[in-house]
Parts: structure tokens; C-alpha cells; sequence
């Protein structure tokens, strides 16, 4: 494979060398982010969530076991607009795997910068908060050293950089790209409820299958609020929460049902935006597979996996509103729930795919809050 | 929470229960500690740190068996026991303590799993049992005691079948079967042998791997590592070579198996640590679990380093009921310790063997654990890992490339494993053979195959292409040495160092922080890797570096990571920013707490260049790691590096033979003649002049020839012309050997030539065994004062003529106070801790203050002062070894020791040999004694034997003498003759307790009856006694004191009754 040398350049002027393939031409830009999950890299990128962010992935070596076919996926697509790695790995092997890491890029025209200080990054964006940034493969190895550290760089890059685009994809309406195009049905069964796609992860739908749903996927702004129902779903999805007007208004007005609604990670902040609480932005977010929650009813801890840069406001919760898991590391709000209507959401993913299957039970709750209002 | 808890220890390190014990103790007394416990430690290792007087408050130097525990039970009154941070050894003994109704006579609780929960994982039936409970699928075996039942099990299972022998030793009779046809023959064979046979699932092949997992009272889970086997099922995991986290598992399979490990250990009620072990199937992803340890484990002490998660630590909490929750994680200060440590690194783990110091050995790896140690590489890429943890290994090997042997058929190595195979690998690549011939002989997954083989690529490069900075900054991300790089393209490693530096290719400094860089961390955990273009940490400011032991192999082990901690713990007292460098997982060194910068790095020329460079120049101490470190010393001063103590020239002195035999003769002190010789004629001269038996030991050390005693021409001749292959290139040297000789060593500090604190030990046996395999008493009992005086003023005047700062080890002979010196290390040597407990002064403590120029009030003691006795032993895993003879001789062969303390020799003697795995379990012995003169000796203490009520049991020659001398014994035909009462049908029907059988003078044979009898006891875990001058102590000891009415008494007390 030809590799040539590349950049990746923050908003503040930093930069990280590397190199990327030959195919990749051009300049790349979104909002960095990065995720410690050690397995699961597939599973990520096609996760929708992720619309409008370069990814970097803390574990050095991505790519170990290939790339398995369509059907394992989160999604049809890689959403991440670009992908940071330490090593891609060339050597992998496993049984399900059909190509490797950098063909499945190259055939989904993402791009890709290898050879960075990953944990550098990482620490970076850590201390000064994710931001924007482009992966640059125009530059020539002639206007850098290749390699050489970052503190002793003496260039001036401000001239380079003028010529940048960096954009901020929270300000795009990043869940038009990703929600379903037009209502689907899935299954038959005693219970109907509505699945609102945000950009919904296909192990949601593989979880909610395993009941006696008939699950009617519908758009992010569909309004479901005169359809007959039994709960509502929100799920996961891109960018910032509060740009979804829409998704809350008609999520408010159906929660004046009284009706079951559960939701999950971004679901989660719309569910509180409905009640009318606010939601804020993290620094760097989370992003990995060891997320520690406490579960405060039972006083259980449980491993999540995770992947949002929201929070919702614990002090802007209304009456009735209490949060119902939290995080161990941190303290923010991992869910909320109403104290005595049939509501509740997570901020993590109990689907997992990828990581932590712990908390697989909550869709369990869900199915016992829309079931037991028949009995 | 419970007020004083009993820790049960592990005792001498062997083969299978090593260092990690020392780890997993030593966290665990810390953790009680903390929560103001008083603890009481029962373990005879002294070597160890947790046998410390800073660690237990209680310290019981006694054999872990059921007698003493229960004294000290007595004494002590605990109200709680940890059965979980001392291996197989303390978790068998605590049930053992259970079932016999002593833990609740006394009221003692069991911390942690309970005793039901350990059962199930200890008994096979019950296992499977609570696991097909829960749906979870453990190797499909059936159990039969006929052929044709075999045969419908295998038909059952399905072909290829393990078929395993139930009652055999060491795996004999088992093997895989292939066909109905080979079945009949072989379980035939097998069943004529033993009354059942087991055919199981064939899982060879399959992937191994493997979780820690903890779980706390409030059931709380997590899986706190995982880990990948290289070396896929087939292999033991102490033989494998392992990765972690897993490298070739996809989402779905990490987590299925994660999900099932948390099933498990919440169905077997475990609290505390386990560790549950999977077989994979590479291409359907069945999986299977091979076995649950419900303990602190090898696997657990690496996954401890590998994360930087303090398993042991969290474990004595869980123990005492905290949750997980409740714990803080040390790293970040911040975060608690439920959360699984995200890893943006890998490690990759080899074992260290150590089969070539055993003649008979059988290089073949497989289901036994044969290793003694093990190495932990960190990188940032699986090459840089795996290249990093080769050159710690210190075999010799500078990369993978730099195997100092060419493996002849290395083919046959790959397929039928033996302790070199990742060389074989490499060299088998290197001929032109593809990742798929290695998978297909090895079943090794391709992804490791693979990294390999670009390993291979980039020294191509190296050897065709010139040396461009962007070749030499791959070659080092892909792991190769300035020596390896040198090596490919024809430099010198200090060209390339040059090379390296101006191009500003240096490898950054990067922190384990558990959390993948999401949370700042506190603790100073480092590796270094070329793929970083960033330091996670400043330089310290001014600081003390100093060199870990690496490895533990024979010769090397626990001892030196007590100086190394020790040495720490007095720097850090005395307020000096200190740094360790240790290569190995199981050692309490590498505890991120035990320093202020822990660095788990290769301990090369390089590497410790690098991190003193990086450190600026900090005072570096190479005299408490051992041999490794002392060789790094001379380099690194050449090189322009501050060593700390005697200087590196004077270190040198001593090392170098012909400069320190020169120095000696200047001092006017004696020493065994010797000669460096070239030609078989030079040596037979030599030999003549200064008579046979001689010394020979090949100078150049990887040839595989061991050092041996030589008693005639012709020996001389086959030993110098075929083992050593002498040439003027591999000169042998060859040395006087003295007959009936004492050995004494002294240990001490000087400071600037003066010594400060010293302590006399003398040998058991007589010269001609090993120090490292001696029997080693403090204060000597029949020394002569004279030959005290002697030995004290020769080690003064060398410790003049080096100008000794620091720790030294002087060897001496004595024969009738004639006193010759054998050798001198101006390092901390072996017995550094032993000498310290026994005497309560801490030579290490004495040896920092010396480093520092520190005035020292006048000495504590006088050796012959002393009114205790502490006798250290040699600790044997001959077990482990199948073949091996169990007599010790000039070359080491004990892998760890013990040593107790007692008011006389006898006794303390006796507690030792039975902490030695030498319990006797009644009063029946066999004797087998060379040579009439010798037998004679032993005369009185046989008749001693008698009158105290043993059956004696004896071979022809002996039993002739005993029956002329009215002693009764019973005579046993030799192996060999098969007639009954043969030695081999009573030793292998347990019908004796001890077996004490002196071979003749001269080197004993492997094809002799008496090589029979010392495997056979081996194998049949009898304990044996094979020299003369122990057998003499040890029988005087059976005849002349009583093993009950030796006084229980805590380390404290016999040093506070000085």
C-alpha cells in the first residue's frame, strides 16, 4: 500500500503528523473526538451517532480482526467523517472478517491518518475540550519535518492553516443525514410502539425485535402523536440535542399520553428536553466501554458503553424528574426518569454492540412498563 | 470488619508458584493496613518483601502445614484467614484447616469466596456441575474404566479425542487419539495402568484466553483484563507466550466471553478475585471454560501490570466486604476502582526456562510448567512489545533476530513446541516459509504470524538498503535494538545510538494510566515506545535510578527484588526522588507505589541509557538487582553514566578472573589455582599438576555446557574436547577443586573500603555444591574461631583494595583454617535477605546510608553474638521436571528457598527442610548409602533411628551393614533386579515416608539404580535427602529433637530477644 504523508490539524493550531493512503486527497474536516473503546471498531464507525466527527481510536492497533460483512453493522454506512489511529493493521485475521480496515475505508471514501500520537491527542483534547479539525493530505512533506515533535516545531503554520475549513458539525442538522428516510414496520405483535429514528444503531432494532413489539421506525420528525401507540423509543443520534426542535415538540405533546417512553443516549437528552430540562455540552465527552454507572435506585454499579458529548442539567430537572443512573467517574447524569409516570431514559448504550452487554435488562423494563398497561 | 487476619503465604518460589505470590501478599497486607488490621503473615520465604519487618505485623517463619498453622492459630488468635494470596500452597492448606474443623474450633472466619464457592472450582465433578447449571459449556469428558466404554465415549465425543490417564503422574499415558482403531490399543495400554481413563473433548488448537474478574459482596462485577495466548490450547498459559488485552477477538467474542466470566463468577458466589480461563474455537467461536481459580493467580499478577489495576490490592478490600464502588482507583486519585481499565498500549508476556541448566531435561513445551519466570513487554505496537519483552528475557538475544543459535530443524520446534519455538518461528520465516506454514504447523493465529513476518520484512530492509532516518525510526517502531539495527547493517549499536539521537529518533515516555488518557493520572507508571511523539511526564529532578532484577531464572530470583525494594524504601525515607527499572510482572519492584517513577523497561545498555538520558542523568544503583544490573555497570560508566557505590572499575576487578586472582595475590590471599585454558593438552597439565577431581566451566557461557567437577584424564578429555569445544575463542577455565572442604560467605556493606556491617554463613554441605542449592546457617556452628578471624580479615583488606561502597558477597573454602577465597561480588548477592532477618539488621538500609555518605552509629551486632539460629534451604521443583536427576551439584538448580529461625541449629534446621515440601509424613525410611567408610559414619544415628520406633527399609550394600551391626531394616531388591520387596513397588505405594539415598563419590549417572530411586521419590513426592553432610543433620535432627516441642515463635520476638 502507498502511504503518503499527512496532517492532522486542530482548531488551535496543533498539529499531528502521520500518513494516509494514497487514494486520500484533499482536506477532511469535523469535530475530533476520541473513543477508548478497545474492540468493536466496526461497530462504532457505523454507528450514526458519530455523523460529523473524526474519530481517533486510543487503542494503538485497529483493524485486528477485519472487517465482517454488512449484516453485523450498526448502520449501512460509516459516519464518521474521518479516522484517527495509531497503527492500522495490515496482518488481520479472523474467520468472519471479509477485507481489512483501510479497504473498508477506502470503499466507504473515509478517510484516514495513521502513525499519530494517538494518547497525545487524546490528552489534548482532553485538557482543551474536543474541537474542530481537519485531516490535511495536501500539504507537502517539504512544509514539515516529517515527524519531527510538536513543541520544537518552529514553523508558522498560521499561513496553512488560513487556507483551512474547519467546521463546527454541531451547527448542521446532522440527524437529517442520518434518520431513516420514510416510516418502517418491523415485526407483529400484541404491543405497537413508535421507534423514533435520530439515528438509530441497528442493535436497538435487534434488541426490540426480541419482544412481541410491532416496532413502527419513523423519522426524527414524524408525528406519531395521532398514530396508535403502546410506548414510545428515542434513540441515539448525532450532534447537539437541542437543535432538535422538532423531535421535543412532539415528544412533549406525546407525553401527554402518559404512555411509556424510554430513550438512549441522545433519546435520553430529548427525553429531558421534553420535561423541560436543559441539557449542556460535555468537555471531551464519553466514548469508550468502561463507563461506571451507579444505578440509584438499587445502589447496583454497572459497566457501560458509551458515546455522547450532551449531558443533561441535573439542577434543571423539573418536578417529578429525578436522575435514575450517574456516573461513577464524574458525576453527570447517566438517565432520568419520572417519579411516578412511565418515563425513563440512559445516556449509555444497554444494546451495547459495541461493548458492555450489563445492562441489557433495561429494555426488559421497558417491555414490562408498555406490557403491564394491558394487565 | 475483622481486628487481626491471618495471610497464608506461599513459600519457597518453584516452578508454577513464584514471585507473583510476593506481589499478591505484600498488596494484600498493605490493603489491611490501611484499614488499621493487625495481620499476621505465615510463610517461610524470607527472600520475599512481604516477609519484612515493615510489612505483617506478625511474621511466622514456619512450613505451611497443617501442625503449625494450627499453632500459630493458637497463639495468635485471628479472627479471620485470606487463603487467596498464596497460590495453590495456601489455598489448599486453608481447606485442608476447614475440613478438619480447626478454622471453626478457633473461630476463624474465611475472608473473601467462601469455602463452598472454592470447592466448586476446585473439584472437576462439581464444577462442571455448577457451570451446566447456568448453561455454560465446559470440555465435554467422560469418565470410563473399560475399553469398549472408551469407545462408545469417544464415538460420542466424536474423533480426534484427548484421552487423559486419571491416576498417572505427569500427564503419562495421554495424548491425542485419532482413530477407534488407535483407541483400542491405547486406552488398553493405559487402563493396564490405571483403573480409569478420561476421553475429552479435543481442544488443541483452539484459542486460549483468559479473564480477571472481581466481584464484590453487593455483586458488583467487573472483568478487570483480558488476556490472549499466542501459543493457542495445548500449551500450559505459564508456557505461553501471552498479549493482552486480546488481539484477535472481534466485539461480539470479547464481550460474550466477558458477559459469561461475570455469569460464572456471580454463580459460583466468588468475592474477591478469580480467574476464569477459555478455550475459543478459531472458526465457529465455540467457546468452552478449561478452569476457574478462585484465588489471586500468575495470570492475575500480570494483569495487574499489564492494566496498572491493583487486583491483590482490590481483592483484601472485597474481602473484608468493601465495595468495588467504595475503593478509589490509586491511579487517577480520582475514579473509583469499578471500571475495566481501557488500554491504549499492549503487553506481551514470555516465560523465561531455564532447561538447559538441567542436563536430562526434555525441551519440549506443553501442558506442565516447566518455566521460572517471565518477562512483560509494553509497546505501542504488538512488534515493539513482543522485541522489548525478547531482550528481557537475557538470553543473549538483542531481538528476535539475534537468538544466539541457529535452531537446526526448526520446523520441528514450531510443531512440537519446545521453550525456543518464537525463534524457530522467526528463523523457519527467515528461510523463505509463509505465516500460513507456521498456522499450519502450529494452529498460532496468523495475525501474530504476521507481525512476524513484518518484523522479518524491516531487518530486510536493514540488511539491503542504507540506513535512512525514516528506515531507522521504522526499525525502531517495529521493536529492533541500535544493536539489532547495527547488527543488519553492518555498524556499531553506538553509531546508530549516534544516528538516532541526531536524527532526534527517541523513543517517549508514556504513563499506564488504566483509563486510555480520559482521566489525568497520579501515579508514575511508564513505558517507553517509538510510536509517541509526545512525553506524558516531565524529567524528575535529581534522582536515584535504580536497576530492578529482571527475570527470576535459576540463580536469579526474589532475593534480588527484596534488595531492589528494600534499597527504594530506604532512598524514599531519606526524601530522594527514586526510580526503578524492572522487566518482570511477579515482583513487588513494579508495584507502581514501591518508587516515585516506576519504569517496566528491558534492562539493556540501551533502554537504561535512554531513560537516564531522558531522566538527566540521575545517580544510577546496579548493586541490589543481581548479575544483570552488575554487568551494566562497567558500560554505562564507559558511556559517562554516575554509578552509585564502588565504582564500575572496581566492580570490574572483582568480576574479571584474571585481575581479581592477580589483586588477591597482591593481598597475599590464597585462592584455588586455576588457569584459562585453550587446548585439551593445557588442561590436562594443569589437571596433573594440581591433582583431579577438577573444576572445568565453559567460559563461554551460551554454549550449553555447564560447569562440572571432572575426576579423571578421560572425563577431562570428552568434557574439553566435545561439551565445552574448546578453541582459543571459547577458552574453558578449569580450577582446582578441594575435596571435604567448608564453605563460608561473608555478606556486608563497606563504606569507602571500610566495612560497616557484615555477618558470617556457613554451608551445610560440604564444597562441590552450589551456594545457591547449600544449606546456609547463621551464625556458623562448627566453624573454627580461627578460620572466623581468618575470613574476616581477608574480607577487610578486599574491601580496601576495591574501595567497596555498598553491598558485597565474599565465598570462601576453609579446610582445617587453611582459607581460600573463591570469589567476591561487589553487589548485594542471594543472601542479603536472609542475612537480614536473621541477624534484624537490614544490610540494604546499611547499604543506601553507605551510597549516601551517611555516619553510622557503631554496629548492632556480632554474628557469633547471635542467640538465635536461622538455617536457609534450597527450594527444588524437580517435580516439574521430568528426568531431571535431583542431585545437587556444582551448578545451581533450586528455584527459590526458605529459611527459619529457631533457639538451636537442630531445630531450626528441621522447620526448614520441612518448609522445604519436606514433610514426613510418618516414621518409615529408606536408605541407600554409597560406600562402606560412609556408612559407617552414619551407623550411630541409624541405630538412633531404631531405638526411636522407625521402620528402616534398605538397599543391599546398606541394609548388609545395618544387619551386621544389629540394626533391623528390611532389604529391597533394585529397580533393576524386579524382584519384591523391590524400591519401586514401595516407593510408588507410598511405603515410605523419607527416603535418604547417598550416591558414591563421583558424578552420579542417570543410568543407575540409584537414579531410580531419586526419581522415583520425586515423582512420588517423598521426600529425599541426597548429601551426606544433610542426611547427618537431618537424622539428628529425627533422632534428637522433638518436632512439637520446637517453640512457635513470631520474627519479632526472636530478634527482640537478642
Amino acid at each position: 500500500m502507498i502511504l503518503h504523508p499527512s496532517h492532522l490539524i486542530l482548531a488551535d493550531s496543533t498539529r499531528f503528523p502521520g500518513v494516509s493512503p494514497a487514494w486520500q486527497k484533499g482536506q477532511f474536516s469535523g469535530e475530533v473526538v476520541f473513543n477508548t473503546g478497545m474492540t468493536g471498531y466496526v461497530e462504532t464507525l457505523t454507528d450514526p451517532s458519530y455523523a460529523g466527527q473524526i474519530l481517533t481510536f486510543t487503542y494503538p492497533s485497529i483493524g485486528n480482526y477485519g472487517v465482517p460483512a454488512r449484516s453485523t453493522w450498526e448502520s449501512g454506512k460509516i459516519h464518521a467523517r474521518g479516522v484517527v489511529v495509531s497503527e492500522a493493521c495490515l496482518g488481520w485475521s479472523h474467520h468472519a472478517g471479509a477485507r481489512s480496515f483501510l479497504e473498508w475505508l477506502k470503499d466507504e471514501g473515509v478517510p484516514c491518518i495513521m502513525g499519530v500520537d494517538t494518547r497525545a491527542l487524546t490528552k489534548k483534547l482532553r485538557e482543551g475540550g474536543v474541537m474542530a479539525g481537519v485531516i490535511d493530505c495536501r500539504l507537502k512533506i517539504s512544509d514539515f519535518r516529517l515527524n519531527d515533535d510538536v513543541r520544537n516545531d518552529k514553523v508558522n503554520l498560521k499561513s496553512a492553516i488560513c487556507n483551512l475549513k474547519f467546521t463546527d458539525p454541531n451547527q448542521e442538522n446532522l440527524i437529517e443525514e442520518v434518520t431513516i428516510a420514510k416510516k418502517k414496520v418491523y415485526g407483529k405483535g400484541k404491543y405497537k410502539i413508535i421507534a423514533v429514528d435520530c439515528g438509530m444503531k441497528e442493535n436497538i432494532i435487534r434488541e426490540l425485535r426480541k419482544f412481541p413489539y410491532e416496532i413502527v421506525r419513523v423519522p426524527y420528525d414524524y408525528d406519531y402523536t395521532r398514530d396508535r401507540f403502546d410506548g414510545v423509543f428515542v434513540s441515539n443520534g448525532p450532534g447537539d440535542p437541542m437543535r432538535c426542535t422538532d423531535t421535543i415538540a412532539i415528544l412533549s405533546s406525546a407525553m401527554k399520553q402518559k404512555k411509556p417512553v424510554f430513550g438512549i443516549c441522545l433519546g435520553s437528552q430529548l427525553l429531558a428536553l421534553s420535561s423541560g430540562a436543559k441539557t449542556y455540552k460535555l468537555p471531551y465527552g464519553h466514548r469508550g466501554h468502561n463507563q461506571p454507572c451507579l444505578d440509584i435506585g438499587t445502589g447496583q454499579c454497572h459497566l457501560t458503553s458509551q458515546n455522547h458529548g450532551y449531558a443533561v442539567n441535573e439542577k434543571s430537572l423539573k418536578r417529578g424528574w429525578r436522575v435514575n443512573f450517574r456516573n461513577l467517574n464524574d458525576g453527570s447524569v447517566e438517565g432520568v426518569e419520572h417519579a411516578s409516570l412511565p418515563f425513563f431514559s440512559v445516556q449509555f448504550h444497554p444494546e451495547a454492540a459495541p461493548g458492555p452487554t450489563d445492562t441489557n435488562w433495561l429494555f426488559q423494563r421497558f417491555f414490562r412498563l408498555v406490557s403491564s398497561r394491558y394487565i | 470488619m475483622p481486628k487481626k487476619i491471618l495471610i497464608l503465604g506461599s513459600g519457597g518460589l518453584r516452578i508454577g508458584q513464584a514471585g507473583e505470590f510476593d506481589y499478591s501478599g505484600s498488596q494484600a497486607i498493605k490493603a489491611l493496613k490501611e484499614e488499621g488490621i493487625k495481620t499476621v503473615l505465615h510463610n517461610p520465604n524470607i527472600a520475599t518483601v512481604q516477609t519484612d519487618a515493615s510489612m505483617a505485623d506478625e511474621l511466622y517463619l514456619y512450613p505451611l502445614e497443617r501442625s503449625w498453622v494450627e499453632k500459630i492459630i493458637e497463639k495468635e488468635r485471628p479472627d479471620a484467614i485470606l487463603l487467596g494470596f498464596g497460590g495453590q500452597t495456601a489455598l489448599n492448606l486453608g481447606m485442608e484447616l476447614h475440613d478438619a474443623g480447626l478454622l471453626r474450633r478457633f473461630g476463624v472466619r474465611v475472608l473473601g469466596t467462601p469455602v463452598e464457592a472454592i470447592k466448586k472450582t476446585e473439584d472437576r465433578d462439581l464444577f462442571k456441575r455448577a457451570l451446566t447449571e447456568i448453561g455454560v459449556p465446559t470440555p465435554n469428558s467422560i469418565a470410563v474404566g473399560a475399553v469398549p466404554d472408551a469407545l462408545r465415549a469417544a464415538k460420542k465425543i466424536g474423533y480426534p479425542v484427548m484421552m487423559r490417564s486419571g491416576y498417572s503422574l505427569g500427564g503419562l499415558g495421554s495424548g491425542k487419539i485419532s482413530s477407534e482403531s488407535e483407541l483400542r490399543i491405547r486406552a488398553g495400554e493405559a487402563l493396564s495402568g490405571a483403573p480409569q481413563i478420561l476421553i475429552e473433548e479435543y481442544l488443541a488448537g483452539w484459542k486460549e484466553i483468559e479473564y480477571e474478574i472481581v466481584r464484590d459482596r453487593a455483586d458488583n462485577c467487573v472483568t478487570v483484563c483480558n488476556m490472549e495466548n499466542m501459543d493457542p490450547m495445548g500449551i500450559h498459559t505459564g508456557e505461553s507466550i501471552v498479549v493482552a488485552p486480546s488481539q484477535t477477538l472481534n466485539n461480539e467474542e470479547y464481550h460474550r466471553l466477558r458477559a459469561t466470566a461475570i455469569a460464572v463468577a456471580r454463580h459460583l458466589g466468588i468475592v474477591g478475585e478469580c480467574n476464569i480461563q477459555y478455550a475459543l474455537h478459531p472458526k465457529t467461536s465455540e467457546l468452552r471454560v478449561i478452569e476457574v481459580n478462585a484465588r489471586l493467580s500468575r495470570s492475575s499478577a500480570l494483569a495487574s501490570k499489564a492494566t496498572g489495576y491493583p487486583l491483590a490490592f482490590v481483592a483484601a478490600k472485597l474481602a473484608l466486604g468493601f465495595r468495588l464502588d467504595e475503593i478509589k482507583n490509586a491511579v487517577t486519585g480520582k475514579t473509583c476502582a469499578f471500571f475495566e481499565p481501557a488500554l491504549d498500549y499492549m503487553v506481551v508476556k514470555i516465560p523465561r526456562w531455564d532447561l538447559t541448566k538441567f542436563k536430562t531435561a526434555d525441551r519440549r513445551i506443553g501442558t506442565e510448567m516447566k518455566s521460572v519466570g517471565e518477562v512483560m513487554g509494553i509497546g505501542r505496537s504488538f512488534p515493539e512489545a513482543l522485541q522489548k519483552a525478547v531482550r528481557m528475557l537475557n538470553i543473549g538475544a538483542d531481538g528476535l533476530s539475534g537468538y544466539p543459535s541457529q535452531i537446526e530443524d526448526a520446523g520441528e520446534e514450531i510443531a512440537n513446541a519446545t521453550d525456543r519455538r518464537l525463534f524457530a518461528i522467526f528463523q523457519y520465516l527467515r528461510a523463505g516459509h509463509s505465516a500460513d506454514d507456521v498456522h499450519a504447523l502450529s494452529g498460532i493465529d496468523r495475525w501474530f504470524l504476521r507481525h512476524i513476518s513484518a518484523i522479518l520484512a524491516c531487518e530486510k530492509k536493514l540488511k539491503k538498503s542504507g540506513l535512512s532516518p525514516a528506515l531507522l525510526r521504522h526499525a525502531k517502531e517495529m521493536g529492533e535494538s541500535d544493536a539489532a539495527i547495527a547488527r543488519l547493517a553492518g555498524l556499531t549499536a553506538e553509531d546508530v545510538r549516534k544516528k538516532r539521537i541526531e536524527g532526534g529518533i527517541l523513543p517517549a515516555v508514556k504513563q499506564v494510566d488504566t483509563l486510555a488518557g480520559e482521566f489525568p493520572a497520579e501515579t508514575k507508571y511508564l513505558y517507553t515506545t517509538y510510536h509517541g511523539s509526545h512525553h506524558d511526564v516531565r524529567a524528575a529532578r535529581e534522582s536515584v535510578l535504580i536497576l530492578g532484577s529482571g527475570p527470576y531464572c535459576i540463580g536469579s530470583s526474589v532475593e534480588f527484588d527484596w534488595c531492589a525494594v528494600n534499597a527504594a524504601r530506604a532512598f524514599r525515607a531519606r526524601k530522594k526522588e527514586t526510580v526503578i527499572i524492572n522487566s518482570n510482572p511477579e515482583t513487588v519492584s513494579t508495584d507502581y507505589d514501591e518508587s516515585d517513577r516506576l519504569y517496566f523497561e528491558e534492562l539493556t545498555e540501551e533502554r537504561v541509557r535512554d531513560i537516564a538520558d531522558f531522566e538527566r542523568h540521575p545517580s544510577i544503583v546496579v548493586s541490589v538487582g543481581g548479575q544483570i544490573a552488575n554487568t551494566l555497570a562497567l558500560p554505562l560508566a564507559r558511556a559517562g553514566y554516575r554509578i552509585l557505590g564502588t565504582s564500575a572499575d572496581d566492580i570490574d576487578r572483582a568480576e574479571n578472573r584474571e585481575i581479581f586472582s592477580a589483586l588477591l595475590g597482591s593481598l597475599g590471599v590464597d585462592q584455588p589455582a586455576w588457569e584459562r585454558v585453550t587446548t585439551a593438552r593445557n588442561a590436562a597439565q594443569f589437571a596433573e599438576r594440581v591433582e583431579y577431581p577438577v573444576l572445568v566451566r565453559p567460559s563461554y557461557v551460551l554454549s550449553g555446557a555447564a560447569m562440572r567437577v571432572v575426576r579423571s584424564h578421560g572425563e577431562l578429555t570428552e568434557y574439553i574436547e566435545h561439551a565445552a569445544a574448546v578453541s582459543p575463542d571459547r577458552p574453558v577455565v578449569i580450577s582446582q577443586f578441594i575435596e571435604n572442604a567448608k564453605e563460608l560467605e561473608i555478606d556486608g556493606v563497606a563504606d569507602r573500603g571500610t566495612i560497616v556491617v557484615d555477618a558470617i554463613a556457613e554451608h551445610v554441605e560440604h564444597a562441590g555444591v552450589h551456594s545457591g542449592d547449600a544449606t546456609i546457617v547463621l551464625p556458623p556452628q562448627r566453624l573454627y574461631l580461627e578460620t572466623i578471624r581468618r575470613t574476616k580479615r581477608i574480607a577487610k583488606q578486599i574491601a580496601a583494595a576495591l574501595s567497596i561502597t555498598g553491598p558485597f558477597n565474599i565465598q570462601f573454602l576453609a579446610k582445617d583454617n587453611d582459607i581460600k577465597v573463591i570469589e567476591c561480588n561487589v553487589r548485594a548477592s542471594r543472601s542479603f535477605p536472609f542475612v537480614s532477618k536473621v541477624t534484624g539488621e537490614n544490610l540494604i538500609e546499611a547499604a543506601v546510608a553507605a551510597f549516601l555518605g551517611e555516619k553510622r552509629a557503631s554496629r548492632s551486632y556480632e554474628t557469633l553474638e547471635l542467640s538465635r539460629v536461622g538455617v536457609k534451604m534450597p527450594q527444588f521443583s524437580y517435580a516439574r521436571l521430568k528426568g531431571t536427576d535431583p542431585v545437587a551439584h556444582v551448578e545451581m538448580a533450586s528455584t527459590g528457598e526458605v529459611a527459619c529461625i529457631s533457639d538451636d541449629y537442630l531445630s531450626a534446621f528441621l522447620l526448614s527442610f520441612l518448609s522445604a515440601e519436606g514433610h514426613i509424613r510418618g516414621k518409615r525410611v529408606l536408605l541407600s548409602i554409597g560406600g562402606d567408610a560412609r556408612r559407617e559414619k552414619f551407623l550411630p544415628l541409624f541405630r538412633a533411628l531404631e531405638r526411636d520406633g522407625w521402620d528402616i527399609y534398605a538397599t543391599e550394600g546398606t541394609h548388609a551393614i545395618l544387619s551386621k551391626n544389629g540394626i533391623g531394616s528390611t532389604c529391597l531388591y533394585k529397580v533393576s533386579e524386579a524382584l519384591e520387596p523391590n524400591v519401586g513397588t514401595v516407593i510408588a505405594g507410598q511405603g515410605v515416608d523419607l527416603i535418604i539415598t547417598i550416591p558414591r563419590t563421583g558424578a552420579p549417572s542417570r543410568e543407575t539404580d540409584g537414579y531410580r530411586i531419586r526419581r522415583l521419590a520425586i515423582d512420588h513426592h517423598i521426600p529425599l535427602v541426597t548429601n551426606p553432610q544433610t542426611a547427618h543433620a537431618l537424622l539428628q535432627c529425627l533422632t534428637e529433637t522433638d518436632p512439637r516441642r520446637i517453640p512457635v515463635s513470631s520474627w519479632k520476638e526472636y530478634i527482640a530477644a537478642t
